[in-house]
This record gives structure tokens, C-alpha cells and sequence, in this order.
């Protein structure tokens, strides 16, 4: 009999995943166990919780608050935005689609770095936003957008929408539309229609768009920092500043596994809600 | 007073009563129906008058409109000129969901997040019927078609044949005045494709719904049609009952489609009531003129299906044409017989069985009867 030899093909895999996934989370939470060298860099080996226990601080508690509203405006923002974007664009002519597949891809070129730094322009007091509504007159005085929240919204919606729009976008393309006409054929209206039959079947891509946005934006703290100027802090502007200014790397650790913890929790809370047992392109 | 097989017309006094489906109500009217797709014209001029209990069929090869036809009586599609007339009424303005026919997809299109009970019951559902009434009529439609306790069934859990009769049970569940099938056995093995074509033929004489049925096979549409309508190129070649169009062809592109025919062309030398015999450059033929006229020295064409050819050695019957055997081949129980004529036009001839006396290469003499070609129009060229 010959050997079957198969799974030597699934060692990379697995080397992979052990070596930079997992290896570093389990490195991750064994950290936030530890003390901190209060004298300067780096950290005691320990086995403590005093680290989860600072977060319960009122100051760090608002972080995590503040960061879910966040997230959960910029989903809910993207979702009203991204699905008709997707929906239209998966009914578009095949070159049209390419065109619009291209307009989409066109940003990524560019550092989403870069990418902020021409929204800060665009919405300061003196930027074109501002600009424009002078000139057409709809204002007299310059808005204040910049460094509030609205900003960051902006920025945050703006950094997703693209995810979401091709989660949607994905499951419209692959619609059968002679679902839709098999629906109005036996009594549907148009509405009626799109509301039991293409929501339905579109479903498993607006899901995953609203994973693919979710859970980045819970994390996502350089947009907040840009554009709403050290005034709302999130849990990822916390656990960055801790690492780098505070230099307490078991806290960023603690904060960082409450906060997987956490979107994790959600994910799964969210799929136990919604029964989604088919995401498009994950789980 | 008129005698039992006659009416009183009020005209012409009593009149034999011929059984026509056009004594019958008109369900459906089209007139001169046009549509174009990206400026290439799909559909000239169709005119088609559907009557109450019909199954007609829309035969004709891939591309010659017939689904655009049934998609526009269905809703789906609106044509830019022409009308529809759904039992009297105008559907120009009248969108899918509010004409009383329904349609059995070629795919099916069975909701695949809906189980079969919810499939059959949704336009119930839209419009509202109490759930009770719902999961009776379901259950009935089921039984139509004979599958009962499937109710809970997901469509990726069923076979190719019961989604059809799913499809079909989901179009009928509404009493519609219409069905309008678009290939639907299509999809399936030539085994269970005669079996269905058996059950849809009964499912319509027993609901007596119209039936507007598409196939491009003609078997299919001469073992289930009243009526079969031979479409090309978005214009109807012919309506009329199945042996009608197969006896009778009015175009050569009916006689070669639906009856395989031969088309030969010649010139009239004599013409005698109704059949005409005409010069080939191989001999001579008869033909029946079916009305057509013609006068001697016209070119005209006639069909003849293989199995009207007699072969001999000698000619007996007065008309003969002059061939050589060019093929002979055997399948599905007949014999497929090619001679050459004279001018280079080759004649296919079929017989029953496997017993044939003739060599290949031998000089033979065609002939037959002018009953049984049938004169036809030339086709346009495309």
C-alpha cells in the first residue's frame, strides 16, 4: 500500500498560523498578566490582574464605550450607504462594473495615511468643504467639522465603505434575478420583492460587510486622532499611547485582549441574532 | 331547426359545426408585437390569438423570440409596439404582479431560502389568503403533481424532476388564466422528459388552464400542442394544429424544421386542380398546391419527409427523379438512406428497419405520390 502523504501539504499552514497568530496572541495575553517596569521600558514576569482590574477606571471604562458608539454609527452609516452602492453597482452593465471596480480600488493606491491628510484639508475652517458652502452662500461663517465628532465619523465611514460595498456587491453579482421576476410573476410589487426575496438573498454579503467594518473600527485610532484631535479617545488611541508614550505594556496587553474579547463576543452575539450561518468570504 | 351536428347561424342558416378551439373564448390576444434589444430587432409584428383551454406551442430554434414573447405576456418585458390583451384588457401599463398569468422558469427559479410549502404558498401569501386556506391549497398543488410530503423539502435537497414539478405546482397554486412554460423539461434526461411531457398534458386537461409552452423540440411540440407555432427570427412561419405544420408546411424552413423534410425546387409544367407536377433538372415531381397559386413556368418549392420516398430500380409512377445512392446509415431503428441527384442536390430517405437492396454507387429512380409534398414558400434569406 502506498502512503498517503496529504497532510505534509497542510504543514505550512498550520507552521503559519502557529507561528504568527497564534504565537503572538498567546504572547499578547500572557503579557497582560505581568507588571509593569515603572523605572522605564519593558516588564516584570507575573501573574496578576491588576492590569484588568485599572481598566474598571471610569476614564478607561468611557473608552470602550465611546469606542463601540463609534463603531456601531460607523457600521450603521456604512450599511445605509454601502448597500444601495453595492446593490446598484452589481446591476450595472459588465464594463460598468469594471469601471466602478476600478474607481473603488483607485484610493488604495494611496496610504489611507495620505488619504486622511486630504480630508483634514477638506474640512478645516479655511478647507474647501467650507469653501464651497461660503461661496455658494448657504453659510456665512465657517463650520466647525473639524475635531469633532462628525469628523471622525466622516473618516471613519469613508476608511470601511469600501469594504463594505464589495461584501455587497459580491452577493448581488451573484444574484439570480429570476428569483426577482419569478416573485413579481406570482403577485410581488417591486418592494415587496426586494424586501422576501433579494434581502434575503444578498443577506450573507451585507453581514459580512458588517463584520468587515465592525470589527476594524473598533480598532481603527489614527483617523480619531487626526481628525477629532485627541478628543475622543478610543480604546485603539489608549492601548497605541500605552505602548509608545506610557510605555505599560501588560495594561495595552489588557486592553488589547479586552477588546478581542470583546469583538469576538459581538461577532458571535451577532451571528446567534441574525442566524447567519453562511458569511460571504469568512468563517 | 337544424340537424345535430349543425348550429343556427344567423347568416347562412344552418352550417355544419366544426370543433375548433376558436369557438372557444380568446384568453389572449397579440397584436403586432415588436421589441427590439440593443437595436437589434427580436420580435416583428406577432400576431397570436390564445383561446380558453388551448396549450399552444412556441416551437422554433435558440434566438427566433420565443421567450421574449412569453416574457412579454408575462410582464417581465414590455414591447415597444403592439399590444397585449389579457382576456379583453389592455396590459400596456400593467406590470408582472397584477396579470393573472404566472410562469414555469426554464431554471425553475425556486426560492432557495424558502421550503417548498413556502415556495408554492408565496404569491397566497402576498395576496393575503388565511394560512389555513395557504397549507390546503399547497397540499393540493403538491398532489397535482404528485408530490406529496415534500411540504418541508429545502429545493437543494430535491432532484432536478421535483424541482420542475415544484416550479409547475408554485405557477398553478393561483389559478392563473394563463401558464406560460418556458422550456421547462428542458433541463431533464430524455426518460423522465417523455414522462413529464405525459403529466403536464394531463395536468392541463384536467385544470383546463391555457397553456403557452416553449420548446425547440419538435416532438415535444407535436405530442402536447392543440396548436403549435413555429417562430424564426422573431416572426411566426406558421400556426396551426400539429398535423397542419407537419403535413402541411407553409414555409421551407417549417418542412425542414419540424418535419425534416426535403426542400426541392422546380419549374410548374402542368398544374391540374390542385397538384401541380414540376421539372427537376434530375426528372419530374408532383406536388399539392394546398391553394397556392401558380402558373406553368413558375419556380416554386415543395417539401417531402423522407419516409413518402419510394426508391426503385425503374420508375412505375409517371414522376421520377434520377439519383445515385450516396449513404447509408442506421440509427434508432431506421435507415438513413442519401441520394445524389443528378444536379448535385442530395435527397434523404428513411425506412423502418435494416433490409435495404440497393448499393452504394447504384443509379435508383425517387418517387412519390403528389399528395404527399406539400408546396412551400422559399425562406427569405437571412
Amino acid at each position: 500500500m502506498k502512503k498517503n502523504y496529504w497532510w505534509t501539504c497542510v504543514i505550512p499552514l498550520y507552521a503559519f498560523t502557529l507561528l504568527f497568530i497564534a504565537g503572538p496572541l498567546i504572547y499578547m495575553v500572557a503579557i497582560s498578566f505581568a507588571t509593569n517596569n515603572p523605572s522605564g521600558y519593558g516588564f516584570h514576569w507575573a501573574l496578576t490582574a491588576e492590569n484588568f482590574l485599572k481598566i474598571l477606571d471610569p476614564v478607561y471604562l468611557q473608552c470602550f464605550v465611546q469606542s463601540f458608539q463609534l463603531a456601531l454609527s460607523t457600521t450603521v452609516l456604512t450599511v445605509l450607504i454601502g448597500y444601495p452602492f453595492g446593490y446598484f453597482m452589481g446591476k450595472l452593465s459588465r464594463k460598468g462594473k469594471k469601471i466602478m471596480m476600478f474607481l473603488i480600488m483607485v484610493p488604495f493606491w494611496t496610504s489611507s495615511l495620505i488619504r486622511l491628510y486630504g480630508w483634514l484639508i477638506i474640512l478645516q475652517a479655511k478647507g474647501v468643504f467650507n469653501g464651497m458652502l461660503m461661496g455658494l452662500g448657504v453659510i456665512s461663517e465657517p463650520l466647525k467639522i473639524l475635531y469633532t465628532y462628525p469628523a471622525v465619523l466622516i473618516g471613519m465611514v469613508y476608511a470601511l465603505l469600501p469594504f463594505m460595498i464589495l461584501a455587497v456587491y459580491s452577493s448581488v453579482d451573484k444574484m439570480d434575478w429570476t428569483l426577482v421576476e419569478a416573485a413579481r410573476d406570482l403577485g410581488a410589487s417591486r418592494t415587496k420583492a426586494f424586501l422576501t426575496i433579494t434581502l434575503k438573498q444578498t443577506l450573507p454579503g451585507l453581514l459580512s460587510g458588517v463584520i468587515l467594518t465592525f470589527v476594524p473600527s473598533m480598532g481603527l485610532f489614527f483617523i480619531a486622532d487626526l481628525l477629532g484631535g485627541n478628543k475622543i479617545v478610543l480604546v485603539g488611541s489608549l492601548i497605541q499611547d500605552q505602548v509608545t508614550r506610557g510605555s505599560n505594556w501588560p495594561f495595552a496587553a489588557a486592553l488589547a485582549v479586552i477588546l478581542t474579547i470583546m469583538t469576538t463576543l459581538m461577532i458571535f452575539l451577532y451571528r446567534k441574532i441574525t442566524g447567519a450561518k453562511d458569511l460571504e468570504g469568512i468563517f | 331547426m337544424c340537424y345535430n351536428n349543425s348550429i343556427n347561424h344567423p347568416d347562412k342558416g344552418c352550417v355544419e359545426a366544426i370543433y375548433t378551439p376558436m369557438a372557444q373564448s380568446v384568453v389572449l390576444e397579440l397584436k403586432d408585437i415588436t421589441k427590439s434589444f440593443d437595436n437589434v430587432q427580436v420580435l416583428k409584428d406577432i400576431d397570436l390569438t390564445v383561446h380558453e383551454g388551448e396549450f399552444v406551442t412556441l416551437l422554433g430554434p435558440s434566438g427566433c423570440g420565443k421567450t421574449t414573447t412569453l416574457r412579454i405576456i408575462a410582464g417581465l418585458e414590455f414591447p415597444d409596439g403592439g399590444q397585449v390583451l389579457l382576456e379583453g384588457a389592455n396590459m400596456e401599463n400593467t406590470p408582472p404582479e397584477k396579470r393573472n398569468v404566472n410562469m414555469v422558469f426554464q431554471n425553475y427559479a425556486l426560492f432557495p431560502h424558502m421550503n417548498v410549502q413556502q415556495n408554492i404558498g408565496y404569491g397566497l401569501k402576498i395576496k393575503k389568503v388565511p394560512k389555513d386556506e395557504i397549507r390546503t391549497r399547497v397540499e393540493a398543488a403538491l398532489k397535482l403533481v404528485q408530490m406529496e410530503g415534500f411540504e418541508k423539502r429545502m429545493p437543494a435537497q430535491m432532484s432536478g424532476g421535483q424541482r420542475q414539478r415544484v416550479a409547475i405546482a408554485r405557477a398553478i397554486v393561483g389559478n392563473p388564466k394563463v401558464l406560460l412554460l418556458d422550456e421547462p423539461l428542458g433541463a431533464l434526461d430524455l426518460q423522465l422528459r417523455r414522462q413529464m411531457q405525459l403529466e403536464l398534458k394531463h395536468l392541463q386537461k384536467e385544470l383546463g388552464i391555457t397553456f403557452i409552452y416553449i420548446t425547440h423540440d419538435q416532438e415535444e411540440a407535436i405530442n402536447m400542442s392543440d396548436r403549435i407555432v413555429v417562430m424564426r427570427n422573431g416572426t411566426i412561419e406558421q400556426a396551426g394544429t400539429p398535423d397542419e405544420v407537419y403535413n402541411r408546411p407553409r414555409t421551407s424552413f417549417v418542412a425542414k424544421f419540424v418535419g425534416s423534410a426535403n426542400v426541392l425546387t422546380g419549374t410548374v409544367t402542368a398544374i391540374k386542380g390542385d397538384t401541380a407536377t414540376l421539372s427537376h433538372g434530375a426528372g419530374t415531381m408532383g406536388c399539392t398546391l394546398y391553394g397556392r397559386s401558380a402558373k406553368v413556368g413558375d419556380e416554386i418549392s415543395l417539401a417531402i419527409r423522407g419516409e413518402n420516398i419510394a426508391i426503385g430500380r425503374e420508375c412505375t409512377g409517371g414522376d421520377c427523379l434520377m439519383g445515385i445512392m450516396a449513404e447509408k446509415s442506421f440509427a434508432g431503428g431506421m435507415l438513413r438512406i442519401v441520394v445524389r441527384l443528378s444536379d448535385g442536390t442530395e435527397v434523404v430517405i428513411t425506412r423502418q428497419g435494416i433490409n435495404f437492396d440497393y448499393d452504394l454507387g447504384e443509379t435508383v429512380l425517387i418517387s412519390w405520390a403528389a399528395s404527399a409534398a406539400s408546396a412551400v414558400d422559399e425562406e427569405a434569406a437571412e
